[in-house]
């Protein structure tokens, strides 16, 4: 219940005045405001039919992720028909549910989606084993609330129910880390598209163009599993580990370079050759295997995903530009990798060892990594 | 309406066959020419007959080789099939008109080869040229490289692991001239990566003329596209027969695949052709039809190129409106049938998200990709293994076709089918399992078919081991019949025209060849399992010639087991065993003869396995129920056993069974224990002396208290420092005893011996009497 929420009551809060806020010394602008220009360029040519209260057509929001290859840049890597499919169901008014193990971006994803369809990809509920009702639904501002008795200014809207007002797409991070009690608030909203204030003898009904969209995590299956009715709710889309090495250089390469831009970092070449360490690193660890088949590993405990990939060359690149010379040696991925693969200090620093020793010792032209890796 | 039309079609494609058969209704031709195996014209009658259902294939092979086979599948949804049944409902005649497959057995250039499996009749392979197609000796490539149809029966041995082949061909594919699927490559260029939706979209739906289009657009890629060399001469040898038929028919209707429209309308001169032709030699080549799967035309069950989605096109095929809501109804029945809860509600999103995609995707209807996406992403909820189980039960199908009882096949094929039905068993495409209780006539002749089948080499059924139970009256058994069983059937009509012929020649000559006697001893027990009693005393010579040749005294121990088992169980299958005693009994003599020699000198290793072989046979002296062999093996172990330079692990064995026949008393056990403990014997030795002692149950330990005591004894004797070596053997010993028994030899040990002051037990011996009239029944005998 901070001012924010309540100057902007009863109306939901215009995209524009939030970022305006931020400004460009945000730390991390909103999908929106970093492709602006992108998501300008695409309405200003999409001539095909726009569902009602979409800023693009299904088919400008696909181009929008899978980028055009010229203006837009791509900011899914993978397959095509994932894409569609999470469009498509969003088109059809059916909640879409992204799945996927940690780092696979789900989060990445739903923001473009949002930022896209809504332009908004504010409308955000972080779900924990914490989250109530109210982030889900409405509270209220008890100050006025005590004042004036019921009334709807004292109402204090969820993201979601400012998205349904708004006729955008709201999104829910982590929705199965949310109890399943808490979960079920969803249903009504879901399937009658409605949101009742019994207290106020009222309801709040969706315009179009709200829709919702969920990640949850592979690895949280079976906390707060589903119940059947919700999931009948929600078209699954899993998102996979990337496909080939290339692949998964080419997002690490583009993340870091990013990031690097947003946060600032003194300009590093970030050298191809050590992201394709990583990559390969982490690839043969998570699928227990060297990329040329012939030798079995053991899997360490954590994910080993993408998103970690990109912190560990981002990580070395600050690095290499404050304590290094200025270029990206082994030595300062190695630390990082180390840290990201060895999550259980006894049973992982085993598989770490064992790795190395195996696999990196082998490689001539690994001989820097290893010894850096060595020591870290 | 007169005159001669080309209907270009793509093999397994159900647009084409559609079409097809409307044009057909149209033109009323008087004779259908439809590309396939002229020597298969004489089966074209069975496809009036309702016993034969496709999928199913004609099958060609060598009379004189049968392993030289092809087959040319057909579907419900195949054009050809489509044709060729609409023609003979109509009473118009039929005739397949391809280059006989007599002609391609007998390629000079390849003299010795199977038929290379050329890229069928490559021309619309996408849909499945590969196994439709005729098989192509190829003169410039490897034999078996072209038509994964061909590739297949090559070598009907391995039949049953296809994927060697199909993975071949799809490594050579790329070395084709000219496409292999020219309707799917027009479609990828339309942006389609479903040729039959392409069909539809752009052909159907705008209705134009289809195979006036088609003609067209492939006149145009052949001028452009190198000429395959077997191509040519095939369409030499269908201009022969066009020409043919023209002279005694006006109205005719050619269906081939689209490839070879616009050569078999050029105009070429007769002498042309004939030059291509001349000089080719025929082989004497039989067909017949055969039962094919669905799983078999998929790709993914080990063709390179066939249909993808036999059970799509068969779907689209079946069902002219509202395909996708009918198959995602028939997805939500398949996950059903498995326990998921799948609503209507679920269909209906399911729909809706397909049409969606379709229409982001700016198609006309939703295809495959579009239905597969939807219910993976509606019905699935994410689960990969539901997807996997939509894409087996219905995308590809499990459908296994049938032909009618009366059609004349080899004769084994024929008996076969009739055992079948006097045993009541059906052979189908999805594996189950069968459990057979030996007791019960039926199940006793059914074991017998499924054994007699595994020695022709048709593993119909394969024994699930798995599941053993140790009553031997019990058989599991797990059954699929794959329709390659077609090709080794015909190939084991060479061996005898009924099952039980075919299975005792091949099992007479495979004694006959065998090498070492392990393999005649299995042979032995496929003859009684498989009831081959004829074969029997030629596998029994063998198995005695074997045995005496054998120098090897482990082969013949490892013969003497399964004998034993069979002497002493085999009239649970009442098979006739006379001879088998008297060979078994010669093993046993041998083995008493050879063992002293052998028993010397040997190896850890050696040790441990001559060790297994002696409890197995004294197990099997136990079964043979024969007291002079008994003695006879007891007095050659206690000769063996007071050797000195015997392996520890043996003598420790040795003295074990000894002790269990009663032929050592406990003071000479104690005696022999003692001896190999003492400080003159290296520890390791006489560790492995314990393992040898105490294999197989510490039972002995927790009963025999001065035993346990003499081993407690030693144990505290060893060195410390010799401790060590001694440890990971003793644990070993140990770690094999059951954890009761570990358990109970812990409490003894711990409690010293605390047993010997409980009271003696009373016993009441009218109550125990009681018991003893039952227990006369079961032995049979008065006990007590």
């Amino acid at each position: 219940m901070t001012d924010r929420t309540e100057q902007h009551l009863p109306q939901a809060p215009a995209a524009e005045d939030v970022s305006g806020k931020h400004g460009s010394t945000a730390l991390r602008p909103h999908a929106e405001d970093q492709y602006a220009d992108e998501l300008a360029l695409l309405a200003a040519t999409d001539e095909r039919p726009r569902p009602p209260g979409w800023r693009l057509s299904p088919q400008a929001v696909v181009t929008y992720l899978l980028g055009d290859g010229a203006k837009i840049t791509p900011k899914y890597v993978g397959p095509r028909r994932l894409m569609e499919v999470a469009v498509s169901t969003l088109v059809t008014d059916r909640a879409l549910l992204l799945l996927g193990v940690p780092g696979t971006a789900k989060t990445w994803v739903s923001e473009h989606l949002a930022a896209a369809i809504s332009g908004d990809s504010t409308l955000l509920v972080q779900g924990t084993a914490g989250t109530a009702e109210e982030a889900i639904r409405y509270g209220w501002n008890y100050a006025r609330l005590l004042a004036e008795g019921p009334s709807e200014a004292a109402l204090t809207p969820s993201p979601v129910m400012r998205a349904m007002q708004t006729g955008a797409i709201a999104r829910l991070e982590e929705l199965t880390r949310i109890p399943s009690d808490v979960q079920d608030a969803l249903i009504t909203i879901l399937s009658e598209k409605t949101l009742p204030v019994p207290e106020l003898n009222t309801e709040i009904q969706a315009q179009r163009g709200f829709n919702l969209i969920a990640t949850a995590n592979d690895r949280d299956r079976g906390v707060n599993e589903l119940s059947s009715a919700l999931r009948r709710r929600f078209n699954t889309v899993v998102l996979p580990v990337p496909a080939s090495a290339d692949d998964e250089v080419e997002i690490v390469a583009r993340r870091v370079a990013q990031m690097g831009r947003s946060l600032d970092l003194p300009e590093v070449p970030a050298a191809l050759e050590e992201i394709r360490r990583v990559v390969t690193v982490f690839r043969e660890l998570r699928s227990g295997m060297t990329e040329d088949g012939r030798t079995k590993l053991k899997s360490p405990t954590g994910t080993l995903s993408t998103a970690e990939a990109i912190s560990v060359i981002t990580n070395g690149l600050a690095l290499a530009a404050h304590f290094g010379d200025g270029n990206l040696q082994p030595g300062d991925v190695a630390a990082g990798i180390v840290g990201a693969v060895v999550k259980d200090p006894v049973s992982d620093s085993v598989v770490w060892r064992e790795y190395l020793e195996t696999v990196v010792r082998e490689r001539t032209d690994w001989r820097d990594f290893y010894r850096a890796a060595r020591d870290a | 309406m007169t005159g001669e039309r080309l209907y270009g079609i793509r093999h397994h494609g159900p647009g084409s066959a559609r079409a097809v058969v409307a044009e057909l209704e149209r033109q009323r031709p008087s004779i259908l020419l439809v590309e396939g195996p002229p020597e298969a014209d004489d089966l074209v009658r069975w496809v009036a007959d309702e016993g034969l259902q496709p999928p199913v294939a004609l099958l060609g092979y060598a009379a004189d080789d049968p392993r030289r086979s092809a087959f040319w599948p057909f579907a419900v949804f195949s054009p050809e099939w489509q044709a060729i049944r609409w023609a003979v409902t109509n009473g118009v005649p039929v005739r397949f008109f391809d280059l006989p497959y007599a002609y391609r057995l007998t390629d000079a250039r390849t003299p010795d080869t199977p038929p290379a499996a050329g890229p069928p009749a490559a021309e619309l392979p996408g849909a499945g040229s590969p196994d439709a197609q005729l098989p192509e000796p190829r003169a410039d490539e490897a034999p078996g490289a072209g038509l994964p149809g061909a590739g297949l029966p090559e070598s009907p041995a391995e039949l049953p692991s296809t994927s060697d082949g199909p993975d071949a061909v799809a490594e050579r594919a790329p070395g084709r001239v000219r496409p292999v699927d020219p309707i799917g490559e027009l479609a990828r260029a339309a942006g389609y990566d479903d040729p039959e939706r392409w069909w539809e979209d752009v052909v159907e739906h705008r209705g134009m003329p289809a195979f006036e289009a088609i003609a067209e657009a492939m006149t145009a890629i052949r001028e452009s596209s190198p000429e395959e060399p077997e191509d040519l001469v095939r369409e030499a040898y269908m201009r022969t027969v066009l020409r043919e038929v023209r002279r005694t028919h006006e109205n005719i209707a050619v269906v081939c695949g689209a490839w070879h429209v616009p050569a078999l309308a050029r105009k070429v001169p007769v002498k042309d052709d004939a030059a291509l032709l001349k000089g080719r030699k025929k082989t004497k080549v039989a067909f017949t039809w055969v039962p094919w799967t669905y799983g078999r035309l998929a790709s993914w069950s080990g063709y390179g190129a066939g249909v993808r989605s036999p059970g799509w096109y068969h779907h689209l095929f079946a069902n002219a409106s509202d395909v996708v809501p009918r198959w995602l109804v028939d997805a939500a029945g398949v996950l059903r049938a498995e326990g998921v809860p799948t609503s209507s509600a679920h269909v209906i999103e399911a729909t809706r998200l397909a049409e969606a995609l379709a229409t982001l995707r700016g198609r006309p209807l939703a295809g495959l990709a579009e239905v597969t996406e939807a219910a993976e992403a509606v019905m699935c909820d994410g689960e990969p293994l539901r997807t996997e189980l939509i894409g087996r039960r219905l995308v590809v199908g499990e459908r296994l076709g049938a032909v009618p009882d009366d059609m004349p096949a080899v004769p084994l094929a024929k008996d076969l089918a009739a055992q079948q039905r006097a045993v009541r068993l059906k052979p189908e495409a999805l594996e189950r399992s069968l459990e057979l209780d030996l007791r019960r006539d039926i199940d006793l002749a059914r074991s017998r078919l499924l054994h007699r089948m595994r020695a022709i080499g048709v593993p119909w059924g394969e024994p699930d081991t798995a599941r053993r139970g140790t009553g031997t009256f019990r058989e599991q058994w797990r059954l699929r019949w794959l329709p390659d069983f077609a090709v080794q059937l015909v190939e084991g009509s060479m061996y005898g025209t009924t099952v039980a012929a075919a299975a005792t020649t091949k099992v007479t000559d495979a004694a006959r060849d065998a090498e070492t006697l392990g393999d005649v001893t299995a042979l032995v027990e496929v003859c009684l399992l498989a009831d081959l009693a004829d074969a029997f005393p030629p596998v029994l010579a063998a198995l005695d010639a074997r045995a005496a040749l054998d120098a090897d005294l482990n082969h013949l121990m490892a013969a003497i087991p399964a004998l034993a088992r069979t002497l002493r169980y085999g009239d649970v299958r009442r098979t006739d065993v006379a001879g088998l005693e008297s060979v078994a009994a010669g093993l046993l003599t041998r083995v008493c003869a050879g063992l002293p020699a052998a028993a010397g000198s040997l190896s850890d290793e050696a040790a441990k396995e001559l060790r297994t072989h002696l409890d197995g046979v004294h197990r099997a002296v136990g079964l043979l129920d024969d007291d002079d062999l008994r003695e006879r093996w007891l007095t050659t172990l206690a000769s063996v056993s007071g050797r000195a330079d015997l392996h520890g692990l043996l003598a420790g064995r040795l003295t074990r069974l000894l002790l269990d026949a009663g032929r050592l008393d406990a003071a000479e056990v104690r005696r022999r224990l003692r001896l190999p403990l003492t400080i003159g014997t290296p520890p390791a030795h006489g560790a492995a002396w314990v393992e040898g002692f105490l294999s197989g149950g510490g039972l002995l330990l927790v009963h025999d208290d001065a035993l346990l005591a003499l081993l407690d004894e030693w144990l505290a004797d060893i060195p410390a420092d010799a401790f060590d070596d001694v440890l990971p053997l003793l644990r070993r010993t140990f770690g094999a005893f059951a954890t009761g028994e570990r358990r109970a030899i812990g409490e003894r040990v711990a409690g010293g011996t605390g047993r010997g002051d409980e009271q003696p037990v009373e016993l009441d011996h009218e109550r125990a009497a009681l018991v003893l009239p039952t227990l006369n029944i079961l032995f049979g005998r008065e006990v007590g």
